[in-house]
């Protein structure tokens, strides 16, 4: 049964960096909504304030005006605490730099937002739930492995793995394939179509249109504007294009022989 | 976030960093180990002089002419009533809490006997003094009341008088001349050692008061220069000292409401001047040790300054999944708390070392009280947390947008 609630919603929402002599409008009244179970592409050049967007939707800055709802709670006047109890338990974060803690091993760095829960999980429990999520997206049998001893694509899915343990209402993704060859890209936007399948609303920044490509909406920024906001009406699907992959991968090697 | 996971990522960011981990304790493991020495030192001291100070006597209560105090105008020297005789009879027949009474009448010269001549002291004292002091003969026999109302001319002789009067032969019932008076031994002091101010305490001729005063000074008598009394128990001692004064002053005529022109100290205040002294080369010396344990603590905030530029990232990391200010606050508190507890326990292990050390090299009395231990480890906590505040106050405080993206 699709469920068609709001999960964000923005009423006017401008950021105003002050540089000292000049203020920069980052974004200039934005107004959007998204819903329960989308998949979201924000697209648009660099300076666009497509960051800024993720940011404040992340609940990691807050907007200079206007008004932001996340589940029907007013963001924009909560205090730090209260934010930090947000980022934990509605939202979870992928990085384009990935972003974990390099010194704790993948499973401890999907059991952190469990840590900061408040809800006074046992031990055993968060360890449970963590190795859950790791299994989820694939990387059971490397959760004790450290960061360095992963590639980009796995670091990635640890990362995926610690915004989806907390069971958030939306995973928010800033260039999430940014750092990633374009095998790997396509591996994580299986994860995230499959992630989205499943119910989880996910909205991504990418500057890629072949990443933009896997989503079901986009929306395209202009100097702190909407310039466009459409539906995708030829969706690919990841996993397909990561077969395809496959068998030419085997085909060349076929050819070697 | 819970203790035991906070005190996990504590260890695991001191570990990384093994070397500056363990120059940014050094300041704090010096610092406790300076004040565990300097202590230990002082304590000793105390405890010294303590326990010779137990050995003065028991339930002793020591008489003084005049005043040790120079407040309001007073009389010249010499012109304070001496203590007297009389004083002496009237404490003896009046007194119903005392043990022993003894007059001191101190004079000195030259020792003609045995082997040869000597310079010493001699006290003139009663037939009790010998258990007022606490004092023990070796062979021989103390003399009696008898002796003293008759000024009999005998004495009891300390064993460095023995040395060198009497090297190879048994002194007592040998004749010596004091001030060219001749004097029977009768009896031999125990060794004592020396006194807490270093004095020889076994260089002493004891004699009757009466023999002293009245035969042996040869007119230069200085009269009775203080009283030793012994009260009949610890409970009575401030009666005693009560009464005491209470029958000087009628013996002196001193009439209400003017001061006493004799002082009366008793064992108990004696210990306690001479453990205020001690007490305050104590903490002089704990102060001077402390001001390393607080420039140790300095040296853990700039580490702490510089942790916290470094993770600056790390802590963005965590606001961004959920931490709150106060997880940050209380992670880089435990960190440098477990730094300035840790080189709190290497610090008392030194602490003991540099004792038994200073102990084996100076033979000095050293002691390690589990106050001390507790305290100085307190106090090694206590720097963790007040120079630890300022920068995990500043983690706490940044920006999660901003500590992401720093570089």
């Amino acid at each position: 049964m699709p469920n068609t609630e709001t999960v964000i919603q923005t009423r006017n929402l401008v950021k105003t960096y002050d540089t000292g002599e000049i203020a920069v409008e980052a974004l200039k009244g934005i107004n959007l909504e998204v819903r329960h179970g989308e998949l979201v592409a924000i697209m648009g050049a660099s300076g666009s304030g497509k960051s800024t967007l993720l940011n404040i939707l992340g609940c990691l800055d807050l907007p200079t005006r206007g008004d932001y709802f996340l589940d029907g709670v007013q963001i924009n006047n909560l205090n730090r605490d209260e934010l930090a109890a947000i980022r934990n338990q509605k939202i979870g974060f992928v990085f384009q730099g990935f972003n974990l803690l390099s010194r704790t091993n993948a499973l401890e760095n999907v059991e952190m937002p469990l840590l900061y829960n408040r809800s006074n999980l046992k031990s055993k429990e968060i360890r449970q739930l963590s190795e859950e999520a790791l299994k989820k997206i694939g990387l059971g049998e490397r959760m004790h492995h450290h960061p360095n001893q992963l590639s980009g694509g796995q670091q990635q899915r640890v990362a995926i793995a610690r915004a989806l343990v907390n069971k958030p209402s939306i995973i928010l993704a800033d260039e999430p394939t940014g750092n990633l060859d374009s095998r790997t890209s396509i591996e994580i936007m299986a994860t995230f179509q499959e992630l989205n399948q499943q119910g989880i609303t996910v909205v991504l920044v990418t500057h890629e249109h072949d990443i933009a490509a896997y989503t079901k909406r986009v929306i395209e920024f202009r100097d702190g504007h909407i310039l466009k906001d459409y539906q995708v009406t030829d969706q690919r699907q990841a996993a397909e294009d990561l077969k395809r992959f496959h068998n030419s991968a085997e085909e060349t090697d076929g050819e070697i022989q | 976030m819970k203790w035991q996971n906070l005190i996990k990522v504590a260890f695991i960011s001191i570990f990384k960093n093994k070397m500056r981990t363990l120059l940014t304790m050094l300041g704090i493991i010096i610092g406790v180990g300076a004040v565990i020495v300097m202590v230990a030192i002082g304590e000793g001291a105390q405890a010294r002089i303590q326990s010779q100070i137990n050995s003065l006597g028991t339930n002793l209560i020591m008489i003084f002419p005049g005043s040790f105090q120079q407040g309001s105008v007073r009389m010249g020297a010499g012109t304070a009533q001496q203590l007297s005789n009389d004083d002496y009879d009237r404490l003896r027949k009046n007194g119903t809490l005392f043990q022993g009474i003894s007059p001191v009448a101190r004079t000195g010269g030259q020792v003609i006997g045995g082997a040869g001549n000597w310079s010493t002291g001699i006290w003139g004292v009663s037939e009790d003094f010998l258990n007022i002091r606490d004092w023990k003969l070796e062979s021989g026999e103390f003399f009696t009341a008898n002796d003293v109302k008759t000024q009999n001319k005998v004495c009891v002789i300390g064993k460095t008088i023995v040395k060198n009067l009497f090297p190879y032969e048994d002194p007592v019932g040998q004749q010596i001349r004091i001030r060219s008076v001749p004097c029977k031994i009768i009896g031999v002091l125990s060794e004592k050692g020396q006194s807490t101010f270093g004095s020889d305490q076994d260089d002493v001729i004891i004699a009757p008061y009466t023999t002293v005063l009245w035969r042996l000074s040869g007119g230069h008598s200085h009269g009775i220069s203080q009283f030793y009394i012994s009260a009949s128990s610890l409970e009575q001692m401030s009666a005693a000292q009560e009464e005491a004064r209470t029958i000087l002053r009628e013996s002196h005529k001193i009439p209400e409401g003017e001061d006493d022109d004799f002082t009366i100290r008793n064992q108990t205040e004696f210990a306690q001047l001479a453990t205020a002294t001690t007490q305050t080369l104590t903490i002089l010396l704990a102060s001077i040790a402390s001001i390393s344990l607080l420039v140790g603590g300095i040296g853990i905030m700039n580490i702490m300054l510089v942790s916290v530029t470094e993770r600056t990232r790390e802590i963005g990391i965590r606001m961004a999944i959920g931490a709150r200010g106060r997880d940050i606050l209380t992670q880089f508190l435990i960190e440098s708390m477990v730094l300035s507890l840790s080189g709190g326990l290497i610090g008392i292990l030194l602490g003991f070392a540099a004792t038994s050390v200073v102990q084996l090299a100076t033979e000095w009395n050293t002691v390690i009280t589990i106050p001390t231990v507790f305290i100085s480890f307190g106090f090694a906590g206590l720097v963790g947390i007040f120079f630890g505040f300022y920068p995990a106050r500043k983690a706490a405080g940044l920006n999660p947008i901003d500590a992401l993206r720093y570089e």
